[in-house]
């Protein structure tokens, strides 16, 4: 065998690690929304439920702040940060809205349904371009919106306790305040 | 108070585990003995302090300290006592001190066994062992202290996961982990091998049990997972392909491969370099599994964005282990000293195959569990790699691993005759057929790829039988020659033997299982009845039931099968307050060949309840299989070659007859 053989395991796991950099670097929290205090984009988007409530559209978001969260039934991780949010919808005086992306309606209602809503309006965004369009590059995500429709503040990943207390709590503490 | 206790003890192992790793390799006027009693005693003192911080951190969530935060984010006074116990593990802090206990506890148990290996080699063997602790002490202290404190502790705590309130869950992670950390010791045997530049067959012999040992609780974990998932997701699933499970799969496979390795080096001396190897590599799957999986890079890129500390943490600590000992093995392993030849029809070659392909199994699911992550980073969409991918992947690498499964044993080592194995295998050969017939006969012909792996199935468990049959000469020689030689038969051979008949067992569990399981799912009323592969499931009502700390629908369920009462099941759908969290608990009848499995579902408010009614054949075999493997390889273990305290002995020992 030769010498350069035994080198192979190196190079192999040099590259696996390399991937693995890259995909730390390709950390949401590196590159905040675009949209910070900007007005969310105009979107309209069809109930999640069959003829339920009216949808979801930009024009909703306005009024008192309140938290956008993109969600969707295949996600895990969605699951996992489920309980969290029911918790605030029963212990919170704001509104959580709901998007449910790239997902399937059957699915989705059968989520809420099994798992119970934590959202007064749930807009269903199949092709996911309402998605795109907030700039979410994955589920969940959990947006910040003021009374006047824009975004302040945008999470990936499942909301925890320790991101409420530090962030979001603040946050929406502040905005209920500012005149 | 307790958590000051905790933190300084943990501090103090730091320092230990410092001293551990720095003693073994300094240059001064070297004097093995005394470094090596040195060594022995840190690996002590490290095990002594990690074992007061674990026990503080378990009596904080005993007596329900919400001063600390990891008790308050995950315990809750309401709590039952056996779930505030395991809540010290169910939480990312805890689980990395669990995880550096159980490290110490076989650093310790290496020093307090392991006075028949040379002092040299000890000790350079745990100083390797105290690098990871380093490593893993400071990653703790660093970016995950479980005594945080919280300067205004909350009246109540938040609870654990109801998912996680379970008494499967609950005792599965220690087993895990007492695998992956096993492998540590194959790691550190390693790295110190190759610093030392030499490997023997008595190196062999001496890191053996420690691989064995980590593969059979590793192999216990692996199934208690699955057992854990089946009765509570209740999907009647048991295995899914995601990256948890992969994440044990691939050091199982890496870990079988070098147990078979390290057997050809004690042995024959040759294979050395590769599996030193796979000792490296072995442990390092273990790592990478664990900490990107459990970090959640691979279920979602977000998790990492929580706290990104921790994972460059961890990709340092992967970085430093695995590449420098991969780098050192560049450079020490073509030094090493390969041993004597082998024909291509042999024991050795049998082996060096089983290598191969559980090499490439275990390839495929790495590439299974990264491939989504690789796509997802050069932006694409976000794909799954699900069951299609290992059915034409895992499963055609897996199949002649399993056909020379039986033919390996049967072969001479050096060099043997294909056809002289092949006629010692005949009646396995012919059982298989059989099998296979009678499978294809029940089923019409319908089913051809299950007869066939039925087939493999009885190939592997009759062949393995017949090896121990040879081996006491059972027919071949007077009865009582045969009596004599199952009492003189080394205990690693039956090890062996019912290992691999372990197998055999579970691969019949899933061939059954992915052909014939069966399942409906309705709506139905109480009173009302559905039927299934000849069973009759009534429902014969729904009751609110009161827990400890949840509410429950209960529904009761009667089997029946040709108007006869099968058994009476109870499934319950249970809603935690607390968390606003729903679980399933799923009702299971066995009769350790097939399951009926019910899982009560949501209610449409309507008087209805959505019912999941299952009939699994075959399904406690995949258990049964599993626990039969991990039970060969304590019997292996028992063997008196590993035996504590016989230092002079295992000079002689390879003169021994073909043993396994």
């Amino acid at each position: 065998m030769s010498r350069l053989t035994f080198f192979a395991p190196l190079a192999a796991f040099v590259l696996l690690l390399t991937g693995l950099m890259f995909s730390l670097k390709n950390d949401p929290h590196n590159m905040p929304s675009m949209l910070i205090d900007k007005a969310a984009p105009t979107f309209v988007l069809a109930s999640l439920a069959d003829g339920g409530d009216s949808g979801l559209s930009n024009e909703d978001l306005k009024g008192e702040p309140l938290l956008l969260n993109v969600f969707a039934s295949w996600c895990p991780a969605c699951r996992v940060e489920h309980p969290f949010l029911m918790r605030l919808a029963n212990n919170q005086d704001f509104k959580i809205v709901g998007i449910d992306w790239k997902d399937n309606r059957q699915k989705g209602q059968r989520w809420l349904a099994q798992y119970q809503s934590p959202y007064t309006h749930v807009g269903f965004d199949e092709s996911g371009r309402v998605g795109i369009d907030f700039g979410v590059t994955g589920v969940p995500e959990t947006f910040v919106i003021d009374r006047d429709g824009r975004v302040r503040y945008r999470h990936a990943g499942p909301l925890t306790e320790e991101v409420w207390r530090d962030v979001f709590e603040p946050l929406l503490m502040h905005l209920r305040s500012a005149p | 108070m307790m958590a000051q206790v905790g933190y300084f003890a943990l501090l103090l192992a730091l320092l230990i585990s410092l001293m551990q790793a720095v003693a073994p390799f300094v240059p001064l006027k070297r004097k093995d003995p005394v470094i090596a009693v040195f060594v022995d005693q840190a690996a002590f003192g490290q095990l002594v302090f990690v074992i007061i911080a674990f026990a503080s951190l378990t009596y904080a969530f005993v007596i329900s300290d919400f001063s600390l935060s990891v008790v308050a984010a995950n315990s809750h006074t309401t709590k039952p006592l056996l779930y505030k116990v395991t809540g010290v593990w169910g939480n990312h802090e805890g689980s990395m001190l669990l995880w550096v206990l159980i490290l110490a506890a076989f650093g310790a148990a290496v020093a307090l066994f392991g006075d028949n290996i040379p002092d040299r080699l000890r000790s350079k063997t745990l100083g390797v062992h105290a690098m990871i602790a380093v490593g893993f002490l400071a990653f703790i202290i660093m970016t995950s202290n479980p005594f945080a404190t919280l300067a205004e502790p909350p009246a109540d705590g938040n609870g654990l996961n109801p998912i996680l309130q379970d008494p499967g869950l609950a005792i599965h992670p220690p087993f895990l982990y007492l695998g992956y950390v096993g492998f540590s010791m194959a790691f550190s045997f390693s790295v110190a091998a190759l610093i030392e530049g030499r490997v023997d067959a008595c190196w062999a012999r001496w890191v053996r049990p420690w691989v064995l040992a980590a593969w059979c609780f590793l192999t216990i974990g692996i199934a208690l997972g699955s057992a854990w998932a089946y009765y509570t997701l209740g999907w009647g699933g048991w295995w899914f392909w995601d990256p948890v499970e992969n994440a044990s799969l691939m050091p199982w496979l890496a870990g079988t491969a070098l147990l078979h390795s390290a057997l050809v080096v004690e042995r024959r001396s040759t294979l050395v370099s590769w599996t030193i190897l796979l000792g490296i590599l072995t442990f390092s799957l273990s790592l990478i599994g664990t900490f990107l999986v459990r970090s959640g890079v691979l279920t979602s890129v977000h998790a990492f964005a929580q706290d990104p500390s921790r994972g460059e943490f961890v990709l340092l600590l992967i970085f430093l282990s695995t590449g420098g000992s991969l780098a050192l093995y560049a450079i020490r392993a073509p030094k090493l000293k390969t041993g004597s030849a082998f024909s291509i029809i042999s024991r050795e070659s049998g082996l060096v195959l089983n290598n191969v392909l559980l090499s490439a199994v275990a390839f495929t699911v790495l590439l299974g569990t990264f491939y989504p992550l690789v796509i997802d980073m050069i932006g694409g969409d976000k794909i799954s790699v699900g069951p299609p991918y290992y059915a034409l992947t895992f499963v055609p690498i897996a199949t002649p691993l399993l056909l020379v499964m039986a033919l390996g044993p049967a072969l001479k080592w050096k060099r043997d005759d294909l056809r002289a194995a092949f006629s010692r295998l005949k009646l396995a050969a012919i059982g298989g057929v059989v099998g296979a017939i009678v499978v294809m006969g029940l089923t019409f012909g319908h089913n051809i790829l299950t007869a066939f792996f039925m087939a493999v199935a009885i190939w592997i468990i009759v062949g393995s039988i017949l090896l121990l049959a040879q081996r006491v000469r059972l027919g071949s020689a007077p009865f009582s020659t045969s009596v004599k030689l199952i009492g003189t038969t080394p205990r690693a051979f039956y090890g062996l033997v019912i290992a691999h008949a372990g197998i055999g067992v579970l691969v019949a569990g899933i061939a059954g299982m992915s052909t014939w399981a069966t399942e409906k799912i309705d709506l139905m009323r109480p009173g009302q009845a559905i039927e299934l592969s000849g069973y009759e499931l009534r429902l014969r009502s729904i009751d609110d039931v009161q827990g400890p700390n949840y509410e429950a629908e209960r529904g009761s369920f009667e089997i029946t099968r040709n108007g006869r009462l099968v058994t009476q099941l109870y499934s319950e759908r249970r809603f935690y307050p607390v968390r606003q969290q729903q679980t399933t608990a799923a009702g299971i009848r066995t009769n350790l060949i097939s399951n009926l499995y019910v899982a009560l579902g949501e209610s449409d408010g309507a008087g209805r309840w959505t019912v999941r009614f299952y009939y699994h054949p075959f399904m406690p075999l995949v258990w049964i299989g599993a626990f039969t493997m991990a039970f060969g390889g304590f019997v292996s273990l028992s063997d008196r070659r590993f035996r504590v305290g016989a230092p002079k002995r295992s000079a002689r020992l390879p003169a021994m007859a073909p043993a396994q």
